[in-house]
């Protein structure tokens, strides 16, 4: 079968692999019909997650039809179209008990901090992810959804990551009818963050950014302010203004390790590696939130640790929410959102193209070029 | 004998309780099942048909694993000794990174030996570059060959 292949920072191809098996009895191997590259994605393959290893195929936003179930899988049949969400879940552990999906505690043997993830390195389980033809799907009775029939395809994709993460941002937040909510970063996440951000009531939605062709998506798209970094001085000062000299009621980070705007963070994050990426994205949240305020965080920081300003969060008596989104437990709510007409999250995909030209694809959305804002690869696997 | 778990005797124990205040949820749907700690019905065990290795803080491997890329050569030895230690310790971290570059090499070698020699260009889609961002491409090539070029004349010079 065909599949991405990681080569080491920044390099990477389509190659035939072997077809994956049948490894546990309540594994399904699902022929993949779309698969997007992900913001996150981006971090394994600028490096930055160490167990990253040479050989291994990403990808955790995939739909396909099952192909082969194990002999314990019960709720899917061979046949069945359905979104894989990227968190591998037991749906029998504590953690899953109480809708914690994406901290199961039997999915990922190589650390405890983060539940098994489909394609994202060995520090979240050394699981091959749906970049390919075909994929091994674990668990396949408790995280895989058939999609509705009236769905489109290109919904149903971004369901298993991309709208989940970005509703769980705004619910994390804890919005309130009224409030003030700034987002950082206007990647695909932030972008549906903003957009779900109104779900709860807020009175201003603004996001932070410092690529235009971005920011006017997320203007359109999500129906918010939206300003760019650079051309604002000082963010913090910008945002204390805009806000009565008061501060945001919420700030989301949807940025990650990877945030520009602050030499000293990019020389000691993506430069050296002295610290886990740059916290910029971080820091910017936490001092432009109110005192009292919450902070959500669903950008991806990796171990070992970042330079964040912990001494404002206690200062400030800042709530500090962040998690992997748990898509099962969101999955019936938004699924309803779309059917509804509420959320249109193919209004995203601005890229189509085949799983063959991944390496192209991937600098595309790495060096913003082309107004990339999210990509679908298509494999041209036949059932 | 009191029940180690009864505190009962102590004045006001719980009596400021509040069910109620549960700062994780909706994130979090809590049934007090977290006190259960490890003790809950589990899966059958994937078979290990791969090294896989495990972080310390487990008390065992979980029940269905990745098999990608399971971990050899000097790369392999220097992620065994990361996994010696916690997740906690930088002794685990740094040491993958170095492994992850190393790797890296070990790929190349990989592919060359196999008798495939790696299309550098299109495996880091420089053809995109080209096409959507030719001039900022090439002058941060350009920049990158005059630094390398003095780093290596400042070198040999220094050889001297």
């Amino acid at each position: 079968m065909l599949a991405m292949n990681y080569r080491g920072p920044y390099r990477i191809r389509a190659e035939q692999r072997p077809m994956p098996e049948i490894l546990h009895p309540e594994d399904a191997i699902v022929r993949v019909t779309r698969t997007c590259i992900c913001g996150s994605d981006l971090h394994l393959y600028h490096g930055m997650v160490p167990d990253t290893r040479v050989g291994m195929t990403f990808g955790h936003e995939f739909t396909g039809v099952v192909e082969e179930v194990g002999p314990m899988v019960q709720n899917l049949k061979v046949g069945d179209h359905v979104l894989v969400p990227f968190n591998i879940a037991c749906g029998k552990c504590n953690f899953c008990k109480q809708g914690l999906y994406g901290n199961c505690h039997e999915s990922n043997p190589m650390a405890t901090a983060v539940g098994g993830i489909f394609g994202y390195s060995h520090t979240a389980g050394g699981f091959d992810g749906g970049q390919a033809e075909y994929v091994r799907v674990p668990y396949a009775d408790v995280g895989p959804t058939v999609i509705p029939p009236e769905m489109d395809p290109d919904d149903a994709v971004l369901l298993t990551d991309v709208v989940p993460t970005g509703y769980q941002a705004a619910e994390m937040a804890g919005i309130k009818p009224g409030d003030t909510v700034v987002i950082f970063g206007a990647g695909p996440i932030g972008i549906m963050a903003a957009r779900c951000a109104w779900f709860f009531g807020p009175s201003r939605v603004i996001i932070i950014d410092h690529v235009d062709y971005r920011l006017e998506f997320a203007q359109r798209y999500a129906k918010c302010e939206a300003y760019n970094f650079k051309s604002l001085g000082d963010p913090v000062v910008f945002l204390k203004k805009t806000t009565d000299w008061y501060g945001a009621d919420v700030c989301i980070d949807c940025v990650g390790c990877e945030a520009e705007g602050n030499t000293l963070q990019t020389l000691s994050g993506r430069i050296t590696l002295m610290q886990a990426g740059s916290a910029i994205a971080l820091q910017w949240a936490i001092n432009s939130v109110k005192k009292g305020g919450i902070v959500s965080v669903v950008g991806v920081y990796g171990p070992p640790f970042n330079l964040a300003p912990i001494g404002n969060i206690l200062n400030k008596g800042i709530t500090l929410r962040a998690n992997q989104a748990s898509v099962k437990r969101l999955l019936p709510k938004l699924i309803e959102h779309v059917q509804a007409g509420r959320l249109d999250p193919k209004g995203l995909i601005t890229h189509r193209i085949p799983l063959e030209e991944v390496s192209d694809a991937y600098r595309m959305f790495s060096s913003k070029l082309d107004e990339c804002i999210k990509t679908v690869l298509i494999p041209s696997a036949k059932a | 004998m009191k029940d180690i778990k009864d505190h009962t005797d102590i004045p006001g124990w719980g009596m400021d309780a509040d069910p109620e205040n549960e700062p994780t949820y909706p994130m979090k749907n809590y049934t007090g099942d977290d006190h259960n700690r490890i003790n809950y019905e589990r899966s059958e065990q994937q078979p290990p048909t791969v090294e896989i290795l495990v972080s310390t803080e487990r008390p065992a491997i979980t029940r269905v694993f990745g098999t990608s890329a399971p971990p050899s050569g000097l790369s392999g030895m220097i992620r065994r000794y990361a996994f010696k230690h916690s997740e906690d310790r930088y002794r685990h971290w740094i040491p993958l990174i170095l492994a992850d570059r190393i790797n890296t090499i070990e790929g190349l070698i990989d592919d060359v030996t196999k008798g495939h020699i790696p299309n550098v260009a299109k495996e880091r889609g420089w053809r995109m570059e080209l096409e959507h961002n030719a001039k900022g491409f090439l002058g941060k090539t350009l920049l990158c060959s005059l630094t390398a070029t003095a780093v290596a004349v400042y070198l040999l010079n220094k050889k001297k």
